[in-house]
C-alpha cells in the first residue's frame, strides 16, 4: 500500500471519528465559557446514544419508521437539554461543587442508559442508522472528496457548527453575555445581566449538543447501542475544550488530532504492523495528556471564573 | 437599559438596615444627595459604606428602610433598575471583563444594541466616543481591558457608567489603586463633572474628601455618626469622628543609632508571572536599626522583590547577602532560619492558614522546634500558653485562641502575623503593605510595633504604596520604579510631591547634582 493511500485511509476514518467529540466539546465550550464545567457530559452522551438508538428501534414496524432517525435525534437533543437543566439546578441554583455534581451526572446517565437498555431491549441488536450522504460534485474531488464530502448529514452539521458556534460566541449579544458571566459574573450582574439565567441557557445548549453527540455514536458510527459505546468520550470532550483554549477552531483542531491518532492506531492493526495493540489503543489518550501537560497555561482569554458558583450576596 | 425619563435630581435614603450573618452592616442609615453636589461618605473598613452602596444599586436587598428618587419611593431588584433611574456606580474592584474590549464591556449593559443574532458593537463604540469627548475622559473603545493601566480602567469605568445613563455617580474608593498624579487628575475631572451630576464619593483618605466634597457623612459600625459641610471641618476632626477616638499615628523620631549593613541586595534580577524581567538589576542596602521605606506604585516589582527575599520566587541573577550568606534561591526554611521575618502582601493566603486556629497560626514557622514539639508530637500546653502570651502582648482581639484565624478582621489577622514574626526574634523584617485595608486603630498599633522593633535594632524593610505611612515610619526612603531603585533619599528630605514625581518615573526635581547621594543611615529627625 502506498503512503498516500495510507494517509487517505487514516483521514477518511478520522473525520467521522471526530464528530462525536466535536459536537460534545463545542457544547461543553458553552458551558465552560459561562463558567460551569460539566463533567457529566459523558453521562449525557450515554443517554443521547440510548435514545438515539431506542426511538428508531421501537418505531421499526410502525408507519413512523421513516422518521425514526430524526425522532431519535430529537429525543437525544431533548434529553441532553433536560440533563443540562438538572445539572444547572444542582450547580447554579444550589451551588453544589461542579466536579462532584458532574461525576454524579456521569454515573446517572451511564447507569440509567444501560439499565433502560437491558430492560427494554436486552441483547445486542442493530439499527439501520443513518446512511452516508455523498455531496454531489464535491464528493468527486480527488482525495478531499472522500475525506470530507462522503459522510452522513450529522458529520456535515458538526463541521458547520464550528463557524456557527464561533459566530454565536463572538458576534451575538447572547455570546457576549456567556463570555462575561464566565469571566467576571459580578461585572455582568452590575450591568443588568441575569448570571444564573445565562448559565442555565448555556448548560441547556451544551447538554443538547452532548445528547446529539451520543445519538451520532449510536445512529451513525456504531448503528447499535451498548453500555460502553460512549467509552469516556465525554471526558475527552471536556479535555478538548481546555486543549482548544475555549475557541471553536481550537476545539476542531483538538478533535481532529485525537481522531487521527485513533484512526491511525486502528489502521496499524489492520495493516498488521507488529506492535502490541494495547499500546496502540493508548496512543490517542497519551497524546491528549502530553499536549495538555505541555500546553501554555496562560488563561488571559479564557473564562477565569470557571468552576466557581456565583453568589451575589457573597461579600468579597 | 432605558435612560431615565426625568433626570435624577435627588436621592434620599431613609432608615436603611442590613444584616449579614453575625454582622449588622447598616443600622438605620439616612442620607441625601442632590444634583450639583458631591457627598463624601467616610468610614473605616467594615463601617458599611460598600454594603450601603450595593443596596442603592439593587445588588443587596435592605432588611428595612426605603430609597427615594426625586421624592418617589423606588425598589431596585438589580443594578439595571438603578441605572434606569440614572444611578450608576464605579466599584472599588473594577467591574470590567478583562478578556473583552471596552466597547464589548459597554455593550453588555446597553440592551438597545442587542438585536437578534447581531450585536451592534459599532454603536457601543460611538457612544463611548461621544461621552468621552463630552466629559474629557479619553478612552479607546477597541482596547482590551487587560491591556489597560489601572488609571485607564478607572476612566473606562467612568465612561461606561455615564454611557449607561447614570447622572448620579457612586464612586467607591476610586483612588485606592491610583498613583498620586492619577489621583490629582481624577479629582480635577470629578470637580469639573460635579456641576451637572450628583456624586457620592466614598473614601477614607481625608485630604481627598477635603479637596472634592461639599458635604461629608461619616459612618461608624454601620450607623451615620456625623453629617456636615466639608469646608467647616478639619481632617483631624473627621479622623477622630471616623474612628471614635483621637488618632495619632506614631512617627519615626530617629534615635540616631548607626547600624551596620544587615541585608545587601545586589543587581537582583527576577522574572514575573508572565516570564518578563520584573526586577532588573535592583540594588539596595538595609541596615540594622532602621526602617527603610520602599515607595512605589504597585506593580513596579515590589511583589516579586518580596517573593525573592522570602524564597518564594527564583532569582535569575544577583545576590541577597544577609549576615554574610547569599540567600538568593535558598528555600524559605533556610531563609527563615537565617533570621528573616516576613509579613506578606496577601495576608489571607500567604500570611496564615485561614482555617487554622489562632494558636496554630502562631507556631506555623516553629512547630518543629523543641519548644513546641517533642518526639514528633505537638506540645499542646506550650502552644496554648504561647498563644495566650502573644494574644495579650499584641492585642489580638479574638473570642479565643482556638478561633479560626480566617474569621477575624483584617487588622487582627495582621496582628497574628506580626506576633508570629516578631516573637521569633528576627534580625530583619520585611513588611509588605502591612496596613493595607486595615482600620486606623489597628494601623496605629502596627506602626508602634514596627517602630519599637526598630529601636531594638531590627532592620525593617517597609514596602508600601501609602506615602503617609512610608514618610512617617522610615529613616530612609527608596523609590522603586520598573524593577529598579530610582533613588534612595533620607525621609526628612521627602515630600509627597517629590516622592510622587519619583514614583511616576520622572527625574527628581530636587536632586542636588550627583545622582545617588549617599545618605547616612539613621539620620536624626528633628
Amino acid at each position: 500500500m502506498s503512503a498516500g493511500l495510507m494517509i487517505y485511509n487514516v483521514l477518511c476514518l478520522a473525520v467521522p471519528f471526530s464528530v462525536a467529540l466535536l459536537l460534545a466539546a463545542l457544547g461543553e465550550n458553552f458551558n465552560q465559557r459561562a463558567g460551569v464545567f460539566n463533567l457529566g457530559c459523558d453521562g449525557i452522551m450515554c443517554m443521547g446514544a440510548f435514545l438515539g438508538f431506542m426511538v428508531p428501534f421501537s418505531l421499526k414496524a410502525t408507519p413512523w419508521a421513516a422518521y425514526g432517525n430524526l425522532l431519535g435525534i430529537g429525543a437525544a437533543l431533548a434529553v441532553g437539554a433536560a440533563m443540562g437543566v438538572v445539572f444547572a439546578l444542582v450547580t447554579v441554583t444550589f451551588r453544589a461543587s461542579q466536579g462532584i455534581a458532574g461525576i454524579g451526572l456521569q454515573m446517572l446517565g451511564w447507569g440509567l442508559a444501560g439499565t433502560l437498555f437491558r430492560h427494554f431491549v436486552g441483547g445486542v441488536t442493530g439499527v439501520e442508522g443513518m446512511a452516508a450522504l455523498a455531496i454531489p460534485g464535491l464528493s468527486k474531488i480527488p482525495f478531499l472528496g472522500g475525506v470530507l464530502f462522503n459522510h452522513n448529514a450529522l458529520t456535515y452539521t458538526a463541521l458547520l457548527l464550528v463557524p456557527a458556534c464561533w459566530f454565536l460566541l463572538y458576534k451575538t449579544p447572547w455570546g457576549l453575555k456567556v463570555r462575561a458571566v464566565g469571566t467576571h459574573p459580578r461585572a455582568a450582574d452590575t450591568m443588568g445581566i441575569h448570571v444564573d439565567r445565562i448559565r442555565y441557557q448555556a448548560l441547556m445548549l451544551g447538554g443538547a449538543m452532548a445528547g446529539l453527540a451520543g445519538a451520532y455514536l449510536s445512529l451513525c458510527q456504531a448503528k447499535m447501542f451498548s453500555d460502553d459505546l460512549v467509552a469516556g468520550r465525554g471526558f475527552i470532550a471536556v479535555a478538548l475544550v481546555y486543549f482548544g483554549r475555549w475557541s471553536p477552531l481550537g476545539i476542531l483542531g483538538g478533535a481532529l488530532l485525537f481522531s487521527i491518532a485513533q484512526s491511525f492506531q486502528l489502521s496499524m492493526q489492520v495493516w498488521g504492523i507488529k506492535f502490541p495493540y494495547e499500546f496502540a489503543v493508548m496512543l490517542p489518550y497519551v497524546l491528549v495528556i502530553v499536549v495538555l501537560a505541555l500546553a501554555r497555561k496562560a488563561r488571559q482569554l479564557g473564562p477565569t471564573d470557571l468552576g466557581k458558583p456565583y453568589n451575589r450576596e457573597m461579600r468579597f | 437599559m432605558t435612560p431615565s425619563l426625568e433626570p435624577i435630581s435627588e436621592l434620599k435614603l431613609e432608615g436603611i438596615t442590613k444584616r449579614f450573618p453575625g454582622v449588622l452592616a447598616c443600622d438605620g442609615i439616612s442620607l441625601q444627595v442632590r444634583r450639583g453636589e458631591v457627598l463624601a461618605l467616610v468610614g473605616e473598613n467594615g463601617a458599611g459604606k460598600t454594603t450601603l452602596m450595593n443596596i442603592i444599586m439593587g445588588l443587596y436587598r435592605p432588611d428595612s428602610g426605603s430609597i427615594h428618587v426625586n421624592g418617589e419611593e423606588v425598589h431596585f431588584h438589580s443594578p439595571g433598575d438603578a441605572y434606569a433611574r440614572g444611578i450608576g456606580m464605579v466599584h472599588q474592584h473594577f467591574m470590567l471583563v478583562p478578556n473583552m474590549t471596552v466597547a464589548e464591556n459597554l455593550a453588555l449593559g446597553l440592551k438597545e444594541l442587542h438585536h437578534f443574532m447581531n450585536l451592534d458593537i459599532k454603536g457601543a463604540a460611538k457612544r463611548i466616543r461621544e461621552v468621552s469627548e463630552r466629559y474629557e475622559l479619553p478612552v479607546n473603545p477597541d482596547a482590551y481591558i487587560w491591556q489597560l493601566s489601572v488609571g485607564e480602567q478607572q476612566r473606562v469605568e467612568l465612561v461606561k457608567t455615564l454611557c449607561l445613563g447614570a447622572r448620579l455617580l457612586i464612586l467607591d474608593e476610586p483612588t485606592s489603586a491610583l498613583t498620586p498624579q492619577e489621583t490629582d487628575d481624577l479629582i480635577v475631572r470629578l470637580q469639573r463633572m460635579a456641576s451637572e451630576l450628583a456624586i457620592i464619593f466614598i473614601s477614607h483618605k481625608l485630604n481627598e474628601v477635603k479637596a472634592l466634597s461639599d458635604r461629608v457623612s461619616i459612618l461608624r459600625h454601620g450607623a451615620v455618626v456625623f453629617n456636615g459641610q466639608t469646608a467647616n471641618h478639619e481632617p483631624s476632626e473627621l479622623a477622630a469622628l471616623m474612628t471614635g477616638h483621637d488618632v495619632v499615628l506614631p512617627r519615626n523620631e530617629g534615635s540616631g543609632i548607626q547600624g551596620e549593613a544587615l541585608l545587601s541586595v545586589q543587581n537582583l534580577c527576577v522574572r514575573g508571572d508572565r516570564g518578563n524581567l520584573v526586577l532588573d538589576g535592583l540594588s539596595l542596602e538595609l541596615r540594622a536599626g532602621e526602617v527603610l521605606g520602599m515607595a512605589g506604585v504597585s506593580g513596579n516589582g515590589q511583589r516579586e522583590f518580596a517573593d525573592a527575599l522570602a524564597g518564594l520566587r527564583p532569582v535569575e541573577s544577583g545576590q541577597i547577602l544577609f549576615g554574610g550568606k547569599d540567600l538568593a534561591n535558598r528555600t524559605p526554611r533556610e531563609i527563615i532560619h537565617a533570621g528573616m521575618g516576613y509579613v506578606p502582601e496577601d495576608r489571607q493566603t500567604e500570611g496564615i492558614v485561614p482555617s487554622f486556629s489562632v494558636k496554630d497560626n502562631l507556631i506555623l514557622k516553629d512547630f518543629a522546634e523543641p519548644r513546641f514539639s517533642k518526639m514528633a508530637f505537638l506540645r499542646k500546653k506550650e502552644i496554648d500558653s504561647n498563644a495566650e502570651v502573644l494574644k495579650e502582648r499584641f492585642d489580638i482581639r479574638c473570642p479565643s485562641t482556638s478561633t479560626a484565624t480566617g474569621s477575624l478582621s483584617g487588622g487582627n489577622i495582621q496582628k497574628v502575623i506580626l506576633a508570629r514574626e516578631i516573637s521569633r526574634g528576627p534580625k530583619a523584617l520585611v513588611a509588605v503593605y502591612p496596613t493595607r485595608g486595615i482600620d486606623m486603630g489597628a494601623q496605629e498599633f502596627i506602626h508602634e510595633q514596627l517602630l519599637a522593633r526598630r529601636r531594638e535594632g531590627i532592620g525593617i524593610l517597609l514596602i508600601s504604596e501609602e506615602l503617609e505611612e512610608v514618610m512617617n515610619l522610615s529613616d530612609r526612603i527608596a523609590v522603586i520604579y520598573k524593577g529598579k531603585i530610582l533613588k534612595v533619599l533620607p525621609a526628612v528630605e521627602a515630600t509627597r510631591e517629590r516622592l510622587g514625581i519619583l514614583m511616576a518615573g520622572l527625574a527628581d526635581p530636587d536632586s542636588p547634582g550627583d545622582e545617588q547621594a549617599e545618605v547616612p543611615a539613621g539620620v536624626v529627625h528633628e
